[in-house]
């Protein structure tokens, strides 16, 4: 290796590294010096005042705001997570491999799609009149309320989550060893047990850090609970793009935004360290 | 591969991954039907076939300049995108350095931050040096965003090619750049056409930072979130349609491109 790069080295390495530091991690550092900034007369200045920190972390709303947040990302993770494991189990366990490939191109299709517009679609669905409740109401059952409440916002959740969760668990069920399987079920264990005990746990780090990921995307995203959910009352999310669009306050939202971003890294490491403790057994 | 099968429970797991499915691709499908319907709000039973959002679409200029401002984004973004990551995936494939775990993070990890906390760094950030509120700043802010995938796609690619071939190339004579001309970019053509497409597909597709940055240039998904805070408007649907054919287009598109290398995949 040579020690001093040399200018084709620079060439190729350089304009990657000068974009993302510039454009990614010099916004996201100016954040936190835009927190201590105040607001005078409905402009900014730079500053050195813990003001905005102080009247965000003291309102209640701001806390209700963001347990509520915490949990239902979380309570999206859990439930999307095992609305998915039985798919990506018969996919990766009983499917024939040329239909296992089709699964997963099937699934690739939604990332590229908008999700504004499935969102859209999903609010005809939902609505009080909507296709599900009409689709109920000939079977004599509702109307049911499924919009503008947290069932719409898991639902949007869902849309937005599943096809990736599931993705993530095929791809790591896929390298959970066939012969522990065969050997369990020598042993005459059981069905379900042989899920619990053998499956689960070697797939354990994939299917943690899926979930993650529907945490990761339940916690940030601001359309579905404030056009599947009502918005009222509101997340993180939304209330980052509620004081950022109706004025100045930038350096509260920036407050906000900041808080968001220790959550998920706290929740993002805990996650990993969980997935692979215990990984060289 | 005997194991303990019971028909009935293999059943009911594949009814389960068709109501999976189904979930996930009823809302795209609605929106294709309901694109085609007369009925301003759709339910059971579906009012009659209608063209009407198609002609509200066309006729409306406020979506053909945001269309314009998607398609001007997304050419650029695709580029701009393309050019560096295939810079980061080469820097990956070819050295090792100290620091290169951050290189990597760096490079690899704006899709994990929240599109809100980035819209708002973003804003804060462009409006400081001024270049927030017009097109520059979507691509500024796109480029950022989908040059992570260029790069895992190109260094999916590299990752196929003979370390043996680049050495045989220097070792005939060829210098670094003469490699690079003649035997990397060769092998590495479908994947940059397909990072191209791939990126200009995320990039259309894109609402939420385009919407914090782009002030009044907005492209086609900023409108789409207009609509969506507007009053009920099934010309989404219309606009929603035409997005996903398009980008079903671009997809195909680059599949094909992926699967013609000269080297036949098994």
């Amino acid at each position: 290796m040579n020690t001093r790069p040399s200018l084709f080295s620079l060439t190729f390495s350089l304009p990657l590294l000068i974009w993302q530091l510039a454009f990614f991690l010099f916004p996201l550092a100016f954040l936190v010096a835009l927190s201590f900034w105040t607001v005078r007369n409905f402009q900014m200045q730079p500053d050195f005042d813990t003001v905005n920190w102080i009247k965000i972390y003291s309102r209640g709303v701001f806390w209700d705001a963001y347990f509520r947040t915490l949990l239902m990302a979380s309570a999206s993770a859990v439930l999307i997570s095992l609305l998915a494991f039985p798919a990506s189990y018969a996919i990766s366990f009983k499917l024939r491999d040329s239909v296992k490939r089709w699964m997963i191109f099937i699934l690739i299709i939604p990332f590229f799609t908008s999700y504004l517009v499935r969102v859209y679609s999903l609010q005809v669905f939902l609505s009080d009149a909507g296709i599900l409740n009409a689709f109920l109401g000939y079977l004599g059952l509702g109307p049911y309320p499924m919009l503008n409440n947290t069932f719409g916002t898991l639902a949007g959740y869902a849309t937005l989550c599943l096809p990736l969760v599931i993705l993530l668990q095929v791809f790591s069920l896929n390298f959970v060893n066939r012969d522990l399987v065969e050997a369990a079920h020598n042993m005459r264990c059981g069905r379900l047990q042989t899920v619990l005990e053998v499956i689960i746990p070697s797939a354990k780090a994939g299917l943690v850090i899926a979930a993650l990921f529907a945490f990761i995307l339940s916690f940030g995203d601001f359309v579905s609970p404030l056009y599947l959910g009502g918005g009222n009352p509101p997340t993180l999310s939304i209330m980052i793009t509620d004081i950022t669009k109706s004025g100045q306050q930038w350096p509260r939202a920036a407050v906000v935004a900041l808080t968001m971003i220790a959550t998920l890294l706290t929740v993002a490491f805990a996650a990993i360290k969980f997935a692979y403790r215990e990984a060289g057994k | 591969m005997t194991g303990n099968r019971n028909p009935l429970i293999d059943g009911l797991l594949k009814l389960h991954i068709a109501l999976c499915l189904i979930f996930i691709f009823a809302p795209i499908a609605g929106s294709f039907v309901f694109s085609l319907n007369s009925d301003r709000f759709p339910s059971l039973p579906l009012g009659s076939f209608s063209t009407e959002w198609y002609r509200l679409i066309w006729e409306d200029p406020l979506v053909w300049a945001g269309f314009f401002n998607t398609l001007l984004v997304g050419a650029c973004v695709a580029a701009i995108a393309t050019l560096l990551g295939f810079g980061g995936a080469y820097t990956d494939f070819r050295y090792k350095f100290f620091g290169k775990t951050a290189y990597l993070a760096l490079a690899l990890l704006p899709p994990t931050i929240p599109v809100v906390i980035m819209g708002l760094a973003m804003l804060a950030f462009l409006s400081r040096v001024s270049l927030s509120g017009n097109v520059v700043s979507v691509i500024i802010a796109h480029g950022v965003m989908c040059s992570p995938f260029a790069m895992a796609i190109i260094r999916l690619r590299l990752s196929q090619m003979d370390p043996d071939l680049e050495a045989a190339a220097w070792n005939l004579g060829g210098n670094e750049w003469v490699t690079m001309r003649h035997v990397i970019i060769p092998f590495t053509k479908p994947a940059i056409y397909a990072a191209l497409f791939i990126t200009m597909a995320v990039s259309f597709d894109e609402f939420a930072v385009a919407w914090f940055v782009s002030g009044l240039n907005e492209t086609l998904p900023v409108k789409v979130l207009g609509f969506l805070q507007g009053q009920v408007s099934p010309r989404i649907n219309a606009i929603g349609s035409l997005a996903f054919v398009s980008s079903i287009s671009f997809i195909v598109i680059a599949q094909l491109l992926m699967r013609n290398p000269d080297t036949k995949t098994p």
